[in-house]
C-alpha cells in the first residue's frame, strides 16, 4: 500500500524498521553501546589507563570486589588492577572507533571504484573487477596478517589492514548495483537533459546505489570489529597502549584456567552483543530496503 | 517545412563481446559467436518542423531504438544525426549541448523514468538550473508554472515520485522534458502503461501542449488507434527498417506494404466483432537471426522468390507514400 | 448450459491501512463454450475476482462473503487439498505473464506431464501423445521440438501458447485468462485470441477473459461485465454493450477510444482519476467523476436489469433517447 501522507523515503524506511521488535532491541542496544563508547571517559568509574590510579593490590578481583580505596569491580579487576568494566568502555571506544573509521574509508574506496567499473566498462572495468575477484579469493585473516607483519603495528596500520580487506566488497556490491540502475529511464533522462557525468554519478546515481551498500556497511563494521579483536587477540593488532576488546580477552585468557574467568568472558560478552546488535540492525535495513520485499 | 531533425543512414547494432571463458572456449574450437543484435538497419527519417510523426511497428522493430538515438540517448553505429541542417557530433561543445536539450523524451515507464529519490520540484527543475537556462524569473516560480501547465498541483512539489499516481508521475515526465524549453518531443509509448480514462487525459495535454509550444513529436507506439488519431505522417518499422510512410489518411486508406496491411487487419477495435479473420502466421523473427531479402518474407501472403534474396527499394508509390515492397515493382 | 456461477463474491483485504473492498457482491455467470470478458481498469478488482474463483488470495486477502459454483458445487466450501486437486484440472488459469505457469528450470514435456499426471494416472507415452495435442491444438507448429525447449528458448508469444496448452491439457470445464495477451504483439495477440475462440467453442471450455482493453473484448467475447471500483457496474451481451452503453463509466471508457473521435480533436475524456480503495466514500464510487452525478448517487445504487440480458448499477443510465439529444 502506498501511503500519500508519509513524505520521505527516509521515513517510511524508519516506519517499515519499526515493525520488528528485536530489530528495535538491537537498535537501542547498539545506540547505548555508542554512547557508553563515545562517552567512555566520563561514565567508567576509573581511567583504566592513568597508571596512578591503579594498584596492583586490586589486582585479579572477582566481579563485586572492592578495592582498598572503597571503589567497587562490578566486573572484577585484571591483573594489573584495573577495574573491567571501565576497561570494557575504553576498548569499545577503540573497536568502535577503528571498526567504523576502516568501514567508512572502505566504504567511499568501493563506492568510487565501483562507480568507475560500471560506468566506463571495457578495460577498466575488467581491470579492476580481477582486481577485486583476486582479493576476494584470500582469506581476509591472512591478507590483514601479511600486511600487518610487514607494517608493523599501530592503530592507523591497522586501519589500512581493515580497509585492504573490506574495499573489495563494496567495489562488488555498487557495481553490480550501479549496472542495474544505470539501465533505468531515470538515467536515460538524465542523459537526454544533458547532465555532466559526474552531476548524474553523484547526483542521480549514487543515491540509488546506496540503500544496498548501507546494509552491507552496517554488517560491515561488525565484521571488522571482529577482525580487529582476532588480530588484537593474535598480539598483531592495537598496541598496547590503546587496547581493544580483543586485546582485553587475549589478557585475561592466559588467567582462564586458574578460574579467573571474568577477565576474559566479560570483554568477550561485550563483544558479542555490540556484534549481534549490529546484525540486527543490518538484517532488519535489508529487508527493509530490499526492493523485492517492499509492500 | 523546414526539416528539424534528420536520421541519415542510422544503423544500430548491439553487441555483447564475448568474455575470457568464451575466448578460450573459441580457442579450444568450440562454436562460440559474438551475440549480435541488429536492432536498425539503414534507416533514415526526417521530422519537419511542427509535424508529428506516428512511429508503429512491433516488438523488435526498433522503434525504440530509433527514438533513442534522435534524443540523443544512444549513438548510432553508424549514421548522423543532423539538427536543422548541421550536424550535431560536429557542433562545438556549447552548441551541441544546446541541441540536444532541443530534443527531448517522454518515456513509457513514467515512473522507472523518474529518479525515486528526488522530490518532484527538483526532478522538474534540476536542468534547467544546471544549464542556466533563461526562465525569466526563480526556479520556483518557473517550475510551479510547468506543474500547472501540465495538470499538476504546485503544492505537490515537495513530494517524492512514489506518492503519484500513473497518470500524475506520466505527467510529472511531460514536464521535466518541457523545463528545457525543447522544439521536438519524443514520446516512446508515453500512454502505453497508463489506463484507458487517464490516457484520453494524457493524450489531449499531448495536443494542447503542441498548440501551446509550437511542439514538433515523434510519436512511438503499437497502437495504431493513437497513432491515426495524433499524427501527420505515419511510419510502420518492422525488423530494424522502415517498410511504410505516408500521411495518416493516405496509410489508413491505401496501406501498401503486406506487414501495414496485416497490422492494420488483426488491430482489435471496437468495430470489429465476431472471428471472421484468419490472422498472419508465423513468429516475428528475432534481431539477431533476421531472414535474408526482405524481413517480412517469412510471413507474408505474397512471397515471391525475389523476396528471399533481394533487400527490397523503399520506394516513392505516391506523392509522400513511401513503401519497401518488391511487389510494387510488378506495375 | 451454466458451467461457473459467482453470486456476491466478496473479497477484501485487512490491511495495516484500513480494510479494502477489493471485489465487492460481484455477480456472473459463464455457459459452456462461452467467452465472458472482464473489464476494468487497474485496481477495478478484475484480478481479485479471478484470484477469488481460484482460491488462490493470500493474507490479508480474505473472501468474506458469496459463492462461486462450478457446475453447482461451491467452490468456496472446499478445503485447500479439494481446491489444489480442482486447479489445473476442472479450472486453470493462464496468466499476463506465462512465468507465472511455467517453472524456468524444467523442460516443457517434463511440465506437461506433471501436470498432466498429477490429476489422473495416465502412462508415460500417453502423457507424451496428450502433451503433443495440446501443444497442436494452440497452433504450435512443431510441438515435438517445443516439448524439448526449455521456457527460456520460446518466445513471448510462444511462452504464453504453452502456458494455454497446459492449461487446457486436462480438458477443464472453465479456463480463467487474466491479461492473457496484453504484453504480445498485435499480430500473435490476433493469432493467440484466434485460437482461443475456435477452442472454446470446440471443447465447451467456458472461458473468463479479463483485461483493460475494450477493443479486444468487441472481438472475442459474449458478454462483457465492466468492473469499476470493485463492484461490475455493467453487464450484457457484447455487442449490445458496445453499441449502447448505459453507464456513464462505459459510455466515457468507449467515447475516449480515439477512434470513437474526429482525428487530431481532443478526446472525450473522463476526469479525474481511480479512486483509491482505502478511502472509498460510501455511494457509486463513479460520482465524483461522473457529469450525470446529482445527491441521489450519494447511496450506492442497486442492480437493475434494464433488459433481461443486461445487468445496471446506476440511477441515471444513459438511455437511447436521452443519447439522440
Amino acid at each position: 500500500m502506498s501511503s500519500a501522507d508519509v513524505e520521505s523515503p527516509f521515513k517510511r524506511v524508519a516506519a517499515d524498521f519499526a515493525e520488528s521488535r528485536l530489530a528495535l532491541v538491537g537498535l537501542a542496544t547498539l545506540i547505548l553501546i555508542l554512547i557508553v563508547a563515545v562517552g567512555a571517559p566520563w561514565v567508567s568509574p576509573q581511567n583504566p589507563y592513568n597508571l596512578a590510579t591503579l594498584d596492583i593490590m586490586d589486582s585479579k578481583l572477582p566481579p563485586g570486589g572492592h578495592s582498598l580505596d572503597g571503589m567497587t569491580f562490578w566486573l572484577g579487576s585484571d591483573d594489573q588492577g584495573r577495574d573491567m568494566l571501565s576497561a570494557i568502555f575504553y576498548g569499545l571506544r577503540v573497536s568502535l572507533g577503528v571498526g567504523i573509521l576502516a568501514t567508512v574509508i572502505a566504504l567511499a574506496i568501493g563506492l568510487a571504484v565501483g562507480l568507475v567499473a560500471a560506468w566506463s566498462g571495457g578495460w577498466v572495468e575488467v581491470v579492476i573487477m580481477r582486481l577485486v575477484d583476486l582479493q576476494l579469493s584470500f582469506p581476509s585473516i591472512l591478507i590483514a596478517l601479511v600486511l600487518l607483519a610487514s607494517l608493523g603495528q599501530g592503530v592507523d596500520k591497522i586501519v589500512i589492514a581493515l580497509i585492504t580487506v573490506q574495499w573489495a566488497y563494496y567495489a562488488r556490491t555498487v557495481r553490480g548495483v550501479a549496472l542495474v540502475e544505470r539501465n533505468k529511464e531515470y538515467i536515460e533522462a538524465a542523459t537526454c537533459l544533458a547532465l555532466s557525468t559526474p552531476r548524474i554519478l553523484f547526483h542521480h546515481l549514487l543515491p540509488n546505489v546506496m540503500p544496498p551498500l548501507i546494509v552491507i556497511a552496517t554488517v560491515q563494521v561488525a565484521h571488522a570489529i571482529a577482525l580487529e579483536a582476532t588480530l588484537s587477540f593474535l598480539g598483531l593488532g592495537m598496541p598496547i597502549t590503546s587496547p581493544s576488546l580483543g586485546l582485553l580477552i587475549a589478557n585475561g585468557f592466559t588467567h582462564l584456567m586458574s578460574g579467573k574467568y571474568w577477565i576474559s568472558l566479560y570483554p568477550g560478552l561485550a563483544l558479542l552483543i555490540t556484534i549481534v546488535s549490529i546484525n540486527l540492525v543490518g538484517d532488519q535495513l535489508r529487508d527493509v530496503l530490499n526492493p523485492r520485499l517492499q509492500k | 517545412m523546414t526539416a528539424l531533425l534528420e536520421l541519415r543512414h542510422i544503423t544500430k547494432n548491439f553487441s555483447r563481446p564475448l568474455d575470457l571463458a568464451a575466448k578460450i572456449a573459441r580457442l579450444a574450437g568450440a562454436d562460440v559467436r559474438e551475440i549480435v543484435v541488429h536492432a536498425l538497419d539503414d534507416v533514415s527519417l526526417t521530422i519537419a518542423e511542427g509535424e508529428v510523426i506516428g512511429l508503429a511497428g512491433e516488438s523488435g522493430c526498433g522503434k525504440s531504438t530509433l527514438g533513442r538515438i534522435a534524443a540523443g540517448i544512444l549513438t548510432p553505429t553508424v549514421g548522423a544525426r543532423l539538427w536543422r541542417g548541421t550536424e550535431i557530433n560536429l557542433l562545438p561543445m556549447e552548441q551541441r549541448r544546446n541541441a540536444a536539450l532541443k530534443i527531448q523524451m517522454v518515456f513509457q515507464d513514467a515512473f522507472a523514468s523518474l529518479n525515486p529519490r528526488m522530490r518532484v520540484a527538483e526532478i522538474i527543475g534540476e536542468a534547467p538550473h544546471v544549464h542556466g537556462i533563461d526562465i525569466g524569473g526563480d526556479l520556483d516560480t518557473y517550475v510551479d508554472q510547468l506543474m500547472r501547465k501540465v495538470g499538476l498541483d504546485p503544492s505537490f512539489r515537495r513530494r517524492f515520485p512514489h506518492q503519484f499516481s500513473g497518470g500524475q508521475r506520466a505527467r510529472i515526465g511531460i514536464a521535466r522534458a518541457l523545463a528545457v524549453k525543447p522544439e521536438l518531443l519524443v514520446c516512446d509509448e508515453a500512454v502505453a502503461a497508463l489506463d484507458v480514462s487517464i490516457q484520453a487525459q494524457v493524450l489531449n495535454l499531448f495536443m494542447q501542449l503542441r498548440a501551446d509550444f509550437n511542439l514538433t513529436y515523434l510519436f512511438i507506439s503499437h497502437d495504431l488507434g493513437v497513432v491515426e488519431h495524433l499524427s501527420d505522417r505515419v511510419v510502420i518499422m518492422y525488423l530494424g527498417r522502415i517498410v511504410e510512410t505516408a500521411p495518416t489518411l493516405e496509410l489508413f486508406r491505401h496501406a501498401n506494404h503486406p506487414y501495414t496491411q496485416a497490422l492494420l487487419a488483426e488491430v482489435p477495435t471496437l468495430e470489429k466483432r465476431g472471428h471472421d479473420f484468419t490472422p498472419v502466421t508465423g513468429e516475428i523473427p528475432s534481431p539477431i537471426d533476421r531472414p535474408p531479402g526482405c524481413h517480412f518474407n517469412p510471413r507474408c501472403p505474397h512471397t515471391m522468390e525475389r523476396c528471399r534474396i533481394e533487400k527490397p527499394a523503399f520506394r516513392e508509390i505516391a506523392p509522400g507514400h513511401w513503401s519497401a515492397c518488391h511487389l510494387n515493382d510488378a506495375h | 448450459m451454466t458451467v461457473l456461477v459467482v453470486e456476491n463474491l466478496k473479497t477484501s483485504f485487512f490491511t495495516k491501512a484500513g480494510v479494502v473492498k477489493a471485489v465487492d457482491n460481484v455477480s456472473f455467470s459463464v455457459g459452456a463454450g462461452k467467452v465472458l470478458g472482464l473489464v476494468g481498469e487497474s485496481g477495478s478488482g478484475k484480478t481479485v475476482t479471478a484470484f477469488s474463483i481460484m482460491g488462490l488470495v493470500d493474507p490479508p486477502g480474505r473472501i468474506v462473503g458469496g459463492r462461486v459454483l462450478l457446475e453447482g458445487h461451491n467452490l468456496l466450501d472446499c478445503d485447500d487439498e479439494a481446491m489444489r486437486r480442482l486447479r489445473g484440472d476442472r479450472i486453470a488459469m493462464i496468466f499476463q505473464d506465462p512465468m507465472m505457469t511455467l517453472n524456468p528450470v524444467l523442460r516443457i514435456d517434463t511440465q506437461m506431464k506433471e501436470t498432466l499426471r498429477a490429476h489422473r494416472a495416465v502412462s508415460r507415452e500417453k502423457a507424451h501423445d496428450l502433451s503433443r495435442n495440446a501443444l497442436g491444438r494452440v497452433g504450435i507448429s512443431s510441438p515435438d521440438e517445443r516439448l524439448k525447449a526449455y521456457p527460456h528458448q520460446l518466445s513471448g508469444g510462444m511462452r504464453q501458447r504453452v502456458a494455454i496448452a497446459i492449461a487446457l491439457l486436462n480438458n477443464p470445464r472453465v479456463i480463467i485468462a487474466d491479461e492473457p495477451t496484453t504484453a504480445l504483439d498485435v499480430t500473435i495477440q490476433a493469432q493467440i485470441i484466434f485460437e482461443v475462440q475456435k477452442l472454446a467453442r470446440e471443447t465447451g471450455t467456458a472461458m473468463v477473459w479479463i483485461t483493460h482493453d475494450l477493443s479486444v473484448i468487441a472481438g472475442l467475447a459474449d458478454n462483457v461485465c465492466v468492473m469499476y471500483a470493485g463492484r461490475i457496474v455493467e453487464s450484457g451481451p457484447t455487442a449490445d454493450l458496445l453499441d449502447h452503453p448505459m453507464h456513464p463509466y462505459t459510455a466515457g471508457l468507449i467515447a475516449s477510444i480515439p477512434s470513437r473521435n474526429p482525428r487530431g480533436k481532443p478526446l472525450a475524456q473522463i476526469p479525474g482519476m481511480t479512486p483509491s480503495l482505502l478511502r472509498l466514500k460510501p455511494g457509486c464510487a463513479f460520482r465524483d467523476r461522473c457529469a450525470r452525478a446529482d445527491a441521489a448517487c450519494g447511496v450506492a445504487p442497486d442492480i437493475t436489469h434494464p433488459t433481461t440480458a443486461r445487468t445496471l448499477r446506476c440511477f441515471h443510465p444513459i438511455t437511447a433517447t436521452a443519447e439522440t439529444q
